[in-house]
């Protein structure tokens, strides 16, 4: 099974972050994935997005144009890539920035006020890992404790308050329901 | 050792580092500007020098007084950054000497853009200088075939005394993929008794020299020099084969068009459609040979690149016109999608049939 991811937002969402999550724990899982990310000015604060693609096969192109699974992280990347989300596929939307909804009946839509809930809990810059949760609580592409653990692995021990951060912002995510 | 998921850029500086480079001379261009950010962390940590030069000209100009010294070196630039160092390039090659050069390609010409191109083929494999020379040109796929490459270019360099350009792209550049350098180690480098290290007065001076007044002498050093040339030719081309064997049409492509293309050929394959590839892995030595076997069998040859065709002439050399040739390919930083190119194969499996 393949599953393409495109992750989108601005710069300093942390879009790049998230992918790379993703892909660290599909290679730990003995997966083949491949992380792509716009480059350029993007960095410096305008739209930016990564593909991701996680595999039981070799990958080809690692270019996402028809994602399993869009994460949009702002009004912007909702009007690009809202159209080509493969049908069956999952929209992973943050309401806190994003007003519309979708129209399509054929794809799964999940919103999510990501940011607002980040600020509610005082986890400022976290609502790509409260996504995060969310994604796995509705996917189950990977178990959940085992992804937390492959997220807070890569930040220094020394840091006790960040990967404590991480480990609560993924936890709203997870358990956020909708009304 | 695990595999570890990383940047292109990174797993090259690391491979590099691991075939023993201790020497990296770079000015920052995008997208290839991780290269010297890794060199600048781990060069002084294992008693290696990463140095940012004042411009790319003076950058190739340390690659060449390194070389001539006997080291490992290596620079890295993107396109036009590629065009500044010609000049050190063709004196190098005038001098034999070995280093890795980069080229993490970007859209041109001019300033161009900065996302991925492969506009650079014809500079890469017919110009990269003035004078009658050659590069051997490396076009990796992967990360890990990125990592790979580096080893195989240090390694070919000093055999054969010639530079060696990886001919990568932006996309290759920033994606990460996960990557394992076991077999890129190296502990022993081949010995170079042509470099100036000093006679400690036991030999001849070693003269690292381009500059030939006498017109004879200049021209035995070139025809020396390709002599060696003939020998890369014979033993050093590699490419990848793909589905090829059965194929009524052959996609030839290289770097990371030919990831595109290999979802494509597997869409056509589903189609019906017999679809091939043929991915030079080394552009120059040029698989020529695989390139006309395959034409003894396949009925038309699809040429795919982030250009304007600019392969599609080596391709009709190599087959000697003997089949159709047709050319697909997005150009300024723009990639197709495998959907693009299955159209293509869709329309000569139609006039084939």
């Amino acid at each position: 099974m393949t599953t393409k991811i495109l992750i989108a937002g601005f710069g300093g969402q942390g879009v790049l972050f998230a992918g790379k999550q993703i892909a660290k724990m599909g290679m730990d899982a003995g997966m083949k994935v491949s992380w792509l990310p716009s480059y350029g000015p993007e960095m410096r604060g305008g739209t930016a997005n990564c593909s991701v693609i996680v595999s039981d096969e070799e990958i080809g192109s690692p270019i996402v144009n028809t994602p399993d699974i869009l994460f949009s992280f702002n009004i912007q990347s909702f009007d690009k890539f809202e159209k080509s989300i493969k049908a069956g596929g999952i929209l992973f939307a943050d309401s806190s920035l994003i007003s519309k909804k979708s129209t399509r009946a054929d794809i799964k839509c999940v919103y999510v006020p990501a940011t607002e809930l980040a600020s509610e809990n005082e986890l400022t810059g976290g609502a790509n890992v409260i996504m995060l949760g969310k994604f796995i609580k509705e996917t189950g592409l990977f178990a959940k404790d085992e992804f937390i653990e492959h997220m807070v692995s890569s930040i220094p021990s020394n840091k006790a308050k960040l990967i404590e951060n991480n480990k609560k912002a993924f936890s709203i995510g997870y358990n956020y329901e909708e009304n | 050792m695990a595999k570890v998921l990383m940047k292109g850029n990174e797993a090259i500086a690391e491979a590099a580092i691991r075939s023993g480079c201790r020497h990296y001379f770079g000015y920052p261009i995008t997208p290839q500007t991780e290269i010297a950010e890794y060199m600048a962390k781990r060069m002084p940590k294992i008693g290696g020098l990463c140095l940012q030069a004042e411009s790319e000209i003076a950058a190739i100009n340390m690659v060449l007084g390194a070389s001539s010294a006997g080291v490992r070196v290596m620079t890295s630039s993107s396109s036009p950054g590629i065009s500044l160092k010609s000049e050190g390039i063709s004196y190098m090659v005038g001098s034999d000497l070995p280093c890795l050069i980069l080229n993490v390609q970007r859209g041109g010409p001019g300033l161009g853009g900065i996302q991925p191109a492969q506009s650079d083929y014809y500079q890469a494999t017919k110009a990269n200088g003035h004078g009658d020379l050659h590069l051997i040109v490396l076009a990796p796929n992967s990360i890990q075939e990125a990592a790979d490459c580096t080893s195989l270019a240090f390694d070919l360099g000093d055999k054969y005394r010639v530079p060696v350009m990886i001919l990568a792209d932006g996309a290759l550049g920033q994606m990460m993929e996960p990557v394992e350098f076991s077999g890129n180690e190296k502990t022993e480098l081949p010995e170079k008794p042509w470099a100036t290290t000093g006679t400690g007065m036991k030999r001849k001076k070693n003269i690292i020299n381009s500059l030939y007044m006498q017109p004879d002498e200049l021209e035995s050093s070139i025809n020396e020099r390709f002599k060696r040339y003939d020998v890369i030719e014979k033993n050093e081309v590699r490419y990848e084969s793909y589905l090829a064997e059965d194929a009524d049409i052959i996609l030839v492509c290289y770097g990371i068009t030919s990831r595109i293309c290999k979802t494509a050929v597997g869409m056509a394959r589903k189609e019906g459609i017999k679809a091939g590839i043929i991915r030079p892995i080394t552009l120059w030595p040029y698989p020529k040979e695989a390139l006309a076997k395959a034409a003894e069998t396949a009925s038309e040859f699809l040429v795919v690149e982030l250009n304007k065709g600019q392969m599609t002439s080596d391709v009709k050399l190599a087959i000697e016109c003997s089949r159709p040739v047709s050319f697909y390919g997005r150009t300024g930083g723009v990639m197709p999608t495998p959907e693009e190119i299955l159209e293509q194969i869709r329309m000569i499996g139609g006039r084939i049939k």
